[in-house]
């Protein structure tokens, strides 16, 4: 398997030749930071299209397809559309906070790019509590909805803040159980590592019933975390019109928007990392011809490729089911899928102890 | 008729029973109108329990009202007419909100129009016109000058606050002011432009967090006056106006229209004629409870059924088009029969669409009904009881979902239903799921009318003869059809000229819209929105 850090220590040893250690890594840390905008920017500018020839098929309707070939251009026509509509002020909003909102949203998705196993050798930092971090980061986004609902002043983005903070903070629990049964069964919560525990056979495979149950409850509730249907409730658009962001123009919505579609790509990432292998190919115990085959699609493309799947699964989701009510919302998390998820650690507990596992 | 003069001599001996249009129309004196209302109500032979609606008339030295009482026990009907006491600057009437729970809005609407004022209704506020208007149109009297009612160019004015006139015990009336919402209510305004109002209509909504304390429902913004403009008009223009209430009824509203114009003036139309119309009626039917299911899912968030959905009433769409030339205001009905004859391929394009219907109302069954989440989110969300939907007046596969079997065409059958074979649908549960699901049986039975029709559409004229000017008898009619929410009730006064004197629309998107508040006292929002999408209103349809 190619080894992307070669490129990466390449770049390293290439600057430090002639720089001192300091200035090599503001270069670095520069260069990495607008390496992640123009992937963020692309990855929100796919999943647009994505989304929108997804669900055009399963509404039996075509997508765009009249800018650029197959309406390839679409997203990037309507990216900028929105970067020069105009930024509209408010009288009597918390100019402050509501400026301040959009960046947060956007901030706690960017952070949790940061620990994704992108490919073999491809992270921008790989420390021991890799996923813990990204829960904790992850976590800021409501933070800036809450704030985007209070500063509007708008009754319709109150609800829908107060919507949005009941139901993420709830489903942060099912997420967060259903990581620790899988770091439960990696024994690591460092991404690399858990990356590499994989390499014989994928978590979803290991861990059989008790992570296929976390997988599902993951999905769940990764979906109600990044506020899409059928959990889009803060954001209901025939209820609250377009709640917590209704106030929101200009690019600042366009935030929103953008950090909605890589939340799902996170969600998808952390799904494909912990049960999936993350960047690893697909190999199976003693076949090791085709690991070896396996081994010659690149990393990347791995990874890319099983969140890309997997965000698929959430689009469908989407596009299929009506939405719930906000006492059901609760209800399904404080009744089912919490005490399943904690039944859940204990069994993966069990499993790890007693070597149940393969 | 007989019988029915004696009971009332006995109930209220100041009551006069005389026959018009066929069935009986008592009159009585303002102080004996309420107790006669509840007698009417509440005696065992009797029991007018179905307020069909006020008609309010303005005959210069008089004004006062038409109640239209129907029966759902022994099917039968009368019109009590109540002259209003009082000079025309305050003329005055008992209101019977007590008795029938629907008359609170339809008296805000007669005090709209005419400005009669109903002692003892709690809400005695304008119902479609703005709080500050001058006048009231439908007096005879009214003056249109911009320069009385100018266009307000300024924010709109409203209210919290709404009078009453009260009745003391020593029978003195008092005017009274009341509260609509507290100073600590949060109201929500969930409408002018909201996208699951379905229109122009403002629910304003007190709620507790996410619990509704009580709606306002406020209408009116796309009153337009039909009643009053079809009193400047010709019989046959009057007839362009129902294209633009319930727009996805112009069928079935015109072909009423038609047949009341028809008996009025006397005239026979061909089988052809009355088998195209029953043939379009159906057709509109069926494309009407389409949109339904299409828009009522996208309220619940499911937004890929408005496209399976919207398939089958495109293919209506179309053949409507080939034979009506248009695809919304039809304008096709017309007095003595219909605007032009069927497109050639219309029997074929016909059986085309029965070919397909089954399948699609399979997959709707499989897509939404069988969904999970969608029975979580209707069912047991706003029931209806049968009792309240009559108090109410629901009507429709609203009123049908209550158990109340209220459909004209076997009520009241009129042109050829009586023929045809086809089952009422009626289900017992009244919550939005059964709302859902009788509208769903009943794309299944119109197709089974249109399959009956299709190969026996008689040869003949599809227009008779009529006169280009239509002049009416001295008279007054009253006729009922079933539109596709409901039942829809003309009541045409004629002074022997050529336009109406007074020509009054009752819709059922009105009382739809006004049970939405008993429904969702101390619901969700989010069932709000399932209640309201699924009584299926139309707001053109109340506002008129």
């Amino acid at each position: 398997m190619y080894d992307l850090s070669v490129i990466t220590d390449a770049i390293h040893s290439f600057l430090a030749g002639f720089m001192p250690s300091w200035l090599t890594v503001t270069v670095e840390c520069v260069l990495i930071g607008v390496g992640l905008l123009l992937a963020y920017a692309l990855l929100a500018l796919f999943y647009i299209y994505y989304e929108r020839k997804f669900c055009a098929a399963i509404q039996c309707r075509l997508g765009p397809n009249r800018v650029g070939p197959w309406g390839l251009l679409q997203s990037f026509a309507d990216m900028f559309k929105i970067l020069i509509k105009e930024l509209i002020s408010l009288n009597n909003t918390d100019k402050f906070l509501f400026a301040l909102a959009p960046y947060l949203v956007i901030l706690a998705s960017m952070l949790a790019f940061a620990v994704l196993p992108w490919g073999n050798g491809l992270q921008i930092i790989d420390f021991n509590i890799g996923i813990f971090f990204l829960l904790a980061v992850s976590s800021i986004g409501v933070l800036g909805i809450l704030l985007a609902g209070w500063s509007s002043n708008n009754k319709f983005t109150l609800i829908g803040a107060m919507r949005s903070g009941a139901q993420m903070v709830s489903y942060e629990l099912s997420i967060s159980l259903s990581v620790i049964t899988m770091v439960c069964l990696a024994g690591t919560m460092s991404v690399g590592g858990i990356v590499n525990e994989q390499a014989d056979c994928w978590f979803i495979f290991k861990g059989h019933i008790p992570a296929i149950i976390a997988f599902i409850i993951y999905m769940i509730a990764g979906t109600a975390e990044t506020n899409r249907g059928p959990f889009d409730l803060p954001e209901a658009e025939s209820e609250l019109t377009a709640g917590y962001h209704t106030e929101y123009s200009g690019i600042h919505f366009g935030f929103f928007y953008l950090a909605e579609y890589l939340n799902l790509f996170i969600v998808a990432g952390v799904a494909s990392l912990l049960f999936f292998g993350g960047w690893m190919p697909f190999h199976v115990p003693g076949w090791d011809t085709f690991n070896h085959i396996m081994d010659y699609i690149p990393s990347v493309v791995w990874f890319l490729g099983k969140a890309i799947v997997l965000s698929g699964i959430i689009i469908w989701f989407k596009w299929t089911f009506p939405r719930l009510r906000i006492d059901q919302v609760l209800a399904m998390e404080w009744k089912y899928l919490m005490p399943i998820g904690l039944f859940n650690l204990a069994l993966m507990t069990c499993c790890v102890v007693f070597g149940w596992h393969l | 008729m007989a019988t029915l003069q004696e009971k009332i001599a006995k109930i209220c001996p100041a009551a006069t029973v005389a026959e018009v249009d066929g069935a009986p129309m008592i009159t009585v004196d303002e102080a004996h109108w309420h107790d006669l209302a509840k007698a009417l109500r509440d005696d065992e032979d009797l029991s007018m329990d179905y307020l069909v609606t006020i008609v309010g008339y303005d005959h210069v030295d008089t004004m006062g009202c038409v109640y239209y009482l129907m029966s759902t026990r022994h099917n039968t009907n009368l019109g009590v007419t109540v002259a209003a006491t009082g000079d025309r600057t305050q003329p005055m009437l008992h209101s019977v909100t007590d008795l029938w729970n629907i008359a609170g809005l339809y008296e805000r609407e007669v005090f709209d129009f005419f400005g009669i004022i109903f002692i003892n209704n709690p809400d005695m506020r304008r119902l479609f016109l703005s709080i500050d208007w001058k006048g009231y149109p439908l007096r005879k009297d009214y003056d249109a000058s911009p320069n009385i009612n100018p266009v307000p160019v300024d924010n709109e004015r409203q209210s919290d606050f709404t009078q009453s006139w009260v009745e003391g015990p020593d029978g003195k009336v008092e005017e009274k002011q009341l509260e609509v919402f507290g100073p600590d209510d949060f109201v929500v305004n969930i409408g002018p432009q909201h996208p699951a109002t379905h229109g122009v209509l403002r629910f304003r909504t007190a709620v507790d967090g996410e619990t509704i304390k009580k709606i306002d429902v406020y209408m009116g913004y796309i009153h337009r006056g039909i009643e009053k403009l079809c009193e400047t008009q010709g019989y046959p223009q009057t007839l362009h106006y129902l294209d633009r209430m319930d727009y996805f009824s112009a069928l079935n509203y015109h072909h009423g229209l038609c047949i009341l114009y028809e008996r009025a003036a006397g005239i026979e139309i061909s089988r052809r004629a009355q088998v195209i119309r029953v043939m379009m009626d159906e057709l509109s039917r069926i494309a009407s409870h389409c949109l339904f299911m299409g828009t009522f899912c996208m309220d619940l968030g499911a937004t890929s059924m408005l496209f399976y959905t919207l398939r089958v009433r495109e293919q209506i769409l179309d053949i409507l088009e080939r034979t009506c030339g248009a695809r919304m205001t039809f304008n096709y009905d017309c007095v003595g029969g219909v605007m032009q004859d069927l497109d050639a391929n219309f029997q074929h394009d016909v059986k085309e669409l029965l070919k397909v219907l089954p399948a699609n109302i399979k997959e709707y069954n499989k897509v939404f009904v069988g969904n999970v989440i969608a029975k979580n989110r209707m069912e047991g969300v706003g029931v209806l009881s049968r009792e309240d939907a009559i108090s109410y007046g629901v009507t429709g596969p609203n009123g049908r979902a209550s158990g109340w079997a209220c459909d004209i065409r076997k009520w009241r059958p009129y042109s050829i239903y009586p023929e045809l074979q086809f089952d009422e649908i009626t289900r017992t549960e009244g919550d939005s799921m059964a709302r859902f699901k009788v509208r769903l049986a009943e794309i299944e039975q119109s197709a089974r009318i249109l399959e009956q029709l299709v190969d026996n559409i008689p040869e003949g004229e599809y227009l008779v003869k009529v006169p280009k000017v239509l002049k009416l008898p001295v008279g007054q009619w009253f006729q009922l059809v079933e539109g596709c929410r409901g039942v829809f009730g003309m009541h045409l006064e004629s002074d022997g000229g050529t336009k109406p004197a007074r020509l009054k629309f009752a819709t059922p998107s009105l009382p739809a819209a006004g049970v939405v508040d008993h429904l969702t006292r101390g619901e969700k929002i989010a069932d709000l929105i399932t209640i309201g999408g699924s009584m299926d209103y139309i707001v053109p349809d109340m506002d008129r």
